[in-house]
Order: structure tokens, then sequence, then C-alpha cells
């Protein structure tokens, strides 16, 4: 028995130490969001946030994360609010969706470490993550709106006059 | 506008079910079973369901019908619960007679029925109101989900008035056809809270109790076939469950993906190839061209004398467009679940064609089909294919329990059907003065009809959607191939003023299985065509896009388009240094669409920067959607020009993966814009027209920047 923690819980993990974190997620504890797209880490469909950070989770074995901290798009806030979200609904980021779980963890990821990223920053960190749909011009604007949201949200109240 | 009540609309009162309202299209067949079921439903926990009766793959199919409901309707659409549709032929597509969705049919075939049946419930549910309140109806109002009788200021609930309504007979209703609230208005897509939270079910997602799930390993020969295995290995390890034999190949099954798929690295299969080992796609290429230069093929269009415009002509130009074989690459590969019992078939499925899947399935197996539709992770045109469904069939079947059949990348890169390879020999007549006589147009590629008639019938083509049948017509089957549109659609119906214009279809069946890939037949014959005009135009020494406009002088929604997309993108002014631009301007799917592209050259290759494009699709339903879908057109176009192509070496595909079968990234992707040419025409297609104009006008630009003329797909400037 393997032990991880997801979305903020601990939970007991009966699967081969070779199984990618993926198909633990998805076949074993039935967290669906977290997207197959290539096996190779080649799309970003499968992108999960560890200890934090983006990370392709379709090429890592569990056995290699025991004990870890794994966020999934199920996890990402609370009332699926996180900035990254609500900027993805007002620009209507989504077709298909399938790779937007991917989109939004590695959107979130890059937000976490860059609050105001440039599209150079954009293009550099979003690069990785497949849209055959093509939503990427409005994953870019997106991005910067849940920016603007980040700032928002964390900017001291003004004082009432 | 009159709605007939009795070819349209039937209401049913369901004992405790509210307010169910069937929709019956008019050439709906007959001879099917039918069980009870609506295009929407309200229920007295005051519960407005809409049923999403086009497939929702990305295309915005389930905001489209939300919103023709909602105008009708007076709620917002946003309140709309959504139940995808399930198999039945009364959600058959009326244009083409099946359950199936493409061809850019959707907005068009929804517009009216949907409409309908918002108003009428409106009325009933407003009939059931002044009843209830013994006031005229003329004093009631249906608002945001209330009807409420102004002078009283009484009101209720849709919900409240469900089941009285159910009982009210069916009102004549008069739609809307001005005034609108909803309809063009940029509502937010419905199914986007879906999709930002991991909740959407895609066909990979499906959970069914006790499931196991398939890998299958197939030959990598295509139509090669299983001559022997040897599953010992695989059968002892952990987590396997079965090793079967079925049509495709071999499956083996496990309790998860993982365990199936490490399993099915340790089978020894020996394939017996088949005829297909000795294929090579340069070898088709040579064919091809050599088919072209001949005389061979079928004259499917016809107008003037073309031999005689080109006996006077005082210029020939002539030019050969290669394009390749292309997978659709859908970011969910293919999968299915299905359970056989002995009473049933039941599927799960991400597909196209929900209605051709369940005709499919009952020739392995001859047993009622209950089809569960889900999200659609992409379609492009592969999911109507059903390849993948059969394969959940058979080998639930095989084992007797549930499974869900998963591709991996490569499967579905390698052993999937592609757009056929293509190849165009044009050749164009000028006069002295630079004005285009004639056209004659060979193209050499497959029959995709005719691969969709084997799949679904037997000669008399039973159970195949009846345009096929149409199509056939007393000819039968075998007559399919050669009137078979989808090779040379748009090449017949080029909108240049000419003297004269042949096309020539010449048909060459390489033996690899080929599918509907967005724009379809468009997707190579508008390169061949909107590249030779660009070719014609400076053979002439006219400017691209005059050239055009004067050759389109009756043809004004093809002008339209291409003068709004060459005044937003500054085509009078000079574009910026080391800039080239191209244009194209293409009708397809009833709608007319113009690019113009912005490319540069770094170190040999090719940078679009900017694409601007313009569409007429008739009437607007939401010019969000409509954008979203020309910018989507524009990166899947983009991929197609400048990365893509599915090679056979050996009758083996080459390509496996993303790596080698690059979509377009986001750090490639140019400044989009997009314009809509509005007007009140009758809505058309939107999720495939602007796919044709992007790699000619690519091409164009990259000629005008570098002189060089780049005549195969995907685009390479010299090694």
């Amino acid at each position: 028995m393997l032990k991880l923690t997801i979305n903020g819980v601990e939970r007991e993990v009966d699967a081969p130490a070779d199984m990618p974190l993926l198909w633990v997620l998805r076949d074993v504890l039935g967290l669906t969001g977290t997207k197959f797209g290539c096996g190779m880490a080649l799309c970003g469909a499968c992108t999960v946030h560890l200890n934090g950070q983006a990370t392709r989770s379709c090429i890592l074995p569990v056995g290699a994360v025991a004990g870890q901290r794994v966020t999934t798009i199920e996890g990402l806030a609370a009332n699926a609010d996180h900035p990254c979200q609500r900027a993805w609904l007002e620009l209507n980021v989504p077709q298909c969706g399938y790779c937007q779980s991917g989109q939004l963890m590695q959107a979130s990821s890059l937000l976490a470490n860059n609050p105001a990223p440039t599209d150079a920053d954009i293009d550099s960190a979003m690069s990785g993550n497949l849209c055959r749909c093509g939503t990427y011009p409005r994953i870019r604007a997106a991005i910067h709106r849940a920016a603007e949201l980040s700032r928002d949200a964390t900017a001291p109240k003004k004082e009432q006059p | 506008m009159k709605v007939s009540r009795r070819d349209v609309l039937k209401a049913a009162a369901l004992t405790g079910a509210g307010l169910v309202l069937e929709i019956h299209p008019a050439l709906a067949d007959s001879k099917a079973a039918l069980s009870p079921m609506g295009l929407l439903r309200i229920t007295p926990d005051d519960v407005i369901t809409l049923v999403v009766t086009r497939v929702e793959m990305g295309q915005g199919t389930a905001t489209m019908q939300a919103q023709l409901l909602a105008e009708e309707l007076a709620v917002s659409p946003s309140r709309l619960v959504l139940e995808l549709a399930t198999a039945d032929r009364r959600y058959d597509n009326p244009r083409l007679r099946a359950q199936l969705t493409g061809g850019s049919t959707s907005t068009a075939v929804s517009f009216e029925p949907f409409r309908q049946a918002g108003a009428t419930a409106r009325e009933m549910l407003v009939r059931a109101a002044a009843a209830s309140w013994r006031v005229p109806t003329a004093e009631c109002v249906a608002q945001d989900g209330v009807v409420t009788h102004t002078r009283s200021m009484k009101s209720a609930r849709y919900g409240d008035l469900a089941e009285a309504a159910a009982k009210q007979s069916l009102p004549s209703v008069t739609l809307k056809t001005k005034g609108f609230t909803v309809i063009g208005q940029p509502v937010p897509r419905v199914d986007a809270p879906l999709k930002v939270d991991g909740r959407a079910v895609f066909g990979l997602d499906v959970k069914v109790p006790g499931a196991l799930t398939a890998v299958i390993l197939r030959c990598p020969v295509r139509r090669g076939t299983v001559a022997s295995f040897d599953a010992r290995e695989a059968q002892a390890m952990p987590g396997v469950t079965h090793v079967v034999q079925v049509p495709s190949g071999v499956a083996v099954v496990g309790k998860t993906y993982w365990h199936a798929k490490t399993a099915a690295a340790k089978v020894q299969v020996t394939w017996d190839e088949g005829a297909m080992a000795a294929f090579d796609s340069s070898a088709l290429r040579e064919t091809h061209l050599k088919l072209l230069r001949g005389a061979d093929g079928r004259r499917v269009t016809s107008r003037g004398d073309v031999d005689a415009v080109f006996q006077r002509a005082a210029k020939v130009v002539e030019a050969e467009y290669e394009l390749p074989f292309l997978a659709h690459a859908p970011m969910e590969p293919q999968n299915a679940t299905a359970h056989v019992t002995e009473k049933q078939v039941e599927i799960w499925a991400p597909s196209q064609g929900p209605g051709l899947a369940v005709e499919q399935v009952r020739r392995i197996v001859d047993k009622p089909v209950v089809f569960h539709q889900t999200w659609l992770g992409g379609g492009f045109g592969r999911r109507i294919a059903q390849d993948y469904v059969l394969e959940a069939v058979q080998v639930s079947k095989a084992i007797g329990q549930p499974v869900k059949v998963v591709w991996s990348r490569e499967d579905d890169m390698r052993h999937s059907p592609y757009r056929p390879a293509a190849t165009h020999r044009v050749r164009g007549a000028l006069d002295d003065k630079g004005r285009l006589l004639g056209w004659h147009h060979r193209v050499a590629t497959q029959s995709i009809l005719s691969a969709l008639v084997g799949e679904m019938a037997g000669a008399a083509l039973a159970g195949a959607p009846e345009f096929l049948r149409d199509l056939a017509g007393a000819a039968g089957k075998s007559a399919v191939a050669s009137r078979d549109m989808t090779a040379f659609e748009g090449a017949n119906t080029l909108p240049y003023a000419l003297d004269a214009l042949a096309v020539d279809f010449v048909r060459h069946e390489p033996g690899v299985p080929p599918a509907f890939w967005r724009s379809v037949g468009h997707s190579h014959t508008a390169f061949a065509t909107e590249c030779f005009v660009d070719e014609l135009a400076h053979a002439a020494g006219k400017d691209p896009v005059e050239f055009r406009k004067a050759l389109l002088k009756l043809q004004h929604r093809h002008r339209w388009v291409l003068e709004l997309a060459a005044e937003k993108a500054g085509w009078a002014t000079k574009a910026p240094d080391g800039v080239g631009r191209g244009c194209a301007v293409h009708k397809s799917f009833e709608s007319y669409c113009a690019a113009v592209a912005e490319v540069r050259v770094l170190d040999s290759s090719i940078r679009v920067e900017r694409l601007v494009l313009a569409i007429d699709c008739g009437r607007v339903v939401n010019p969000e959607l409509v954008k979203a879908q020309l910018e989507s057109a524009a990166v899947f176009g983009l991929s197609a020009t400048l990365h893509q192509e599915v090679r056979f070496e050996k009758g083996r595909v080459v390509q496996s993966n993303f790596h080698d079968y690059a979509p377009l990234r986001l750090s490639e992707c140019p400044r989009l814009e997009c314009f809509i040419r509005e007007n009140e025409a009758a809505p058309t297609g939107v999720g495939e027209p602007g796919v044709p104009v992007i790699a000619p006008a690519v091409a164009n630009a990259v000629f005008a920047l570098t002189g060089k003329r780049l005549r195969s797909l995907p685009l390479k400037l010299g090694e």
C-alpha cells in the first residue's frame, strides 16, 4: 500500500509501483478529471500539481511520489472558483474541453510562480499543452485575465471614505 | 411563420413527468420502433432539460440548441440542464437522414425545431396558467421561467404548470422573425462550467460497475490479420483477466488500463500482413501523378467547351498539388465501453454517429441496443467511423463482462481511417489580356463514401444513411464511388467566371481506410483551386485580390468576405518588411470564408504571424461561437499546413504520437482576427468552412515573400 495526499486527503492506494500516477488517479481512485492524451508527456492533458508544481502524471510512476502532495483539477479550488477557472468561463475558453484540465493545471502553476506573466512567459509555460480545438488565443487572454483577478483578490481593500 | 401541429409536434402527458414535447422530423423512419422522448422536458421540480441532439465535440452545438430553445421558451440558456441524446431515429439529422453530426449542418437543422419546441411549450404553459387562474391567455406573459398574469400579478413557475400544460391541446405557434433577444447574442457556452472542473464525462471517463479495460494489439500493416499468438506470459501477469482474439486483433483485458497495457507488451503475435505490406506513400504519389497526366477518370463537371477554350488560349498555366494522408488526432483517444448481456447490448461512447453505431452493432449482435452518448474529446470527423465501438462490443461479447476498450495515442495515430491523400493537376487558359477563359481540374484520390457504404450495408444498402441510398440510386452500391462528391467538392463549384470548366475525378483506392476529416473534400480541393488562381493572377500580372474580385462579379457573397478580410488585413497597404501576404476565398458547407495570412521565414522555417478570417454563414446564432470556430479552424488548418502528414512505409504508418504528428502549439499560434459578414440569410455551416482557406492563404503568402511556389503539403521550404 502506497500513501499519497490527493487534494488534501491522505489516500492509501493498492497499485503496482510502476503504474503511472495518471492511471492511479483515473482507474484506481476514480478521479477522471485528469486526462489521458499521449502517454509520453507530449500533450499535457494529464497535468497535475505535485507539491504545487505542474507535472505530467502519465509518465510518473506512482512509487516515485509516495508520501507527496498531489492536486488534480477536482481539487484546484473549493468551488471551482480559482482565478483561472473564472477567467476560462469569462472568456469562453473550452471547446471540446478534453485538454482543459491540463491547461488549467499548467496555467495555475504558471501564475503561482509568476503572478504577472508576459506573452513570452505564457508561450514558454503553455507550449507543452496541446489543444486540437485551437483554444490558444483564448488561453493566452484568459491567463492575463486570471492574473488580473488574482491581483484584485489580493489587493488591499480601499478604505471607505 | 405558422407551424403545422400535425407533422411536427406531439405532446405526451406522462404521469408525473410534466411536459414532454416530442419532435418528429418529417423524414424520420416510421419503421423504427420508438420510445417516448423529446427535445425538452419540464418536470414539476422546475427542472428544464434540453436534449442535445447533435453531438457536442467542441463546436458549440449544446449552446446553439440551448439558445434556440431559450429564445422561444423565455428562459435563460444557462438554466437548462443538458442531456445528451441517445441513439434514436427521431434524432436523425434531417439533411442526412441518419443520426450523425457532420457536414456542418447542426445549426441549419436545429434552427426550426428547437424554436418550435420552445414556442409550443411556452404557449402550453401560458394556457395552463390562464385556465387555472380563469383569465384570458392574452393577459398572461411567460418570462424567465415564470408565467405571470399581468393584471392580478399572480405567477407560477414553469415547473408548477408542467403537469397541467402537458394536458393542453397542441397549439399552433408563430415563431419570432425579429426582435431576438437570445439568438445573435454572445451567450456564454452552456457546457463550459462542466469543462473547467473535470466534471464533464467523456467516453474515457465512463464508470460502469465491474467494467474491465481492454487494450487491443492490431497488425502494424493496415488490414493485416492475426495468424497466431502466444499469451501465456501475459495471462500469468497480475491484474490480467482475459486475452482473446477479436476481428481487429488480440484483446488483452485487465483490471486497469495499465494492467492491460503492460501485459499486451508480453503477447507474442504472428501477423498475416496481407496485401498492403508493399504499400508506400511515395509510390502512391507517383501513381497519382501518372494517372493525372493520362486520360483516365470520370468527368464530374463540365461547363462550356473546355477543349476549345484551351485551343484559343494565349497562355496556358499548369500546376500539380499534392496532399498527404492526415489523421484527426482528437485529444481524447478512441474508446468505448460495452456490456453485452443475454437481453441487450449497452454502449457508452463518444460517437459522432450514435445511429450509425447502433446499425453496425446490430450486424454483429442481434439484440436491442441501448446507447449512452458522452461528451466528445474532439471529433473532426474521426468518430463518424464506429470501429472502436464495434471493438468494445466484440470484446464484451467474447468475455461476457462489461469492458472499456481504450486506444493508446499510438493506436489512434496508426489504426484510424485517414483523410485520403489527394493529388490535383490543374490547367488554366488565359487570353492575351490576362483574362481567365477556362479551367481543367483533375483530382486523383479515394472515395470516402464507398468505404462508409462498405461498413454499413449489403448491396441493397439496408440500414445505410438515406443520403447514401439516394446517391446510389437505382444503380445500387457500386455507383456510390464514382459519384462521390467528397472527392471533388469545391473544385466542381469553382466560383470564378469562366467560359469553360471541366473537373475529372480519377478514383484510385490504395486500400487505406478513408475518413471524413474536418471540411472533407474541401480540405484538399481548396488548396489546389486557391493556390492555382493565385498562380494565374501572377501569370496575368495582377494583384491576387483584384484578380479574384474581377472573376467574382456575380458571386457577391464570395466577394463580400474576400473584401472584408482584405480590408481588415490592410491588403491595400504595403506589408511590413520581411512579411508576405496571401489570400484565399472558398465556399463550403453553404458558408463563405476568406483568409489573409501574413508570414515570415526564419531559418528556412515558415512562421505564420497573423491570420485574418472573414465568414458569411447567414444568420448568426452566437457570434462568440462563430469566432471560436474560425479560431479553431485556423489552428487545425495551420497544423496540417505546416506540420502534419501520415506516411506509409511497407504498409505501416510511420507517425506514432504528437512528436512526429505535431499539432500547432500555443507558441506557434499567430494573431487571429475573425470577422463575421452578418446577414439574415438562413444559417449555414460554421465548424468546417474556416479550414479550407488556411493552407492556400499561407502558401500564397510564402510565394509573395519568397517567390517559391510550394505545391505540396505540409509546406516545406528547400532543405
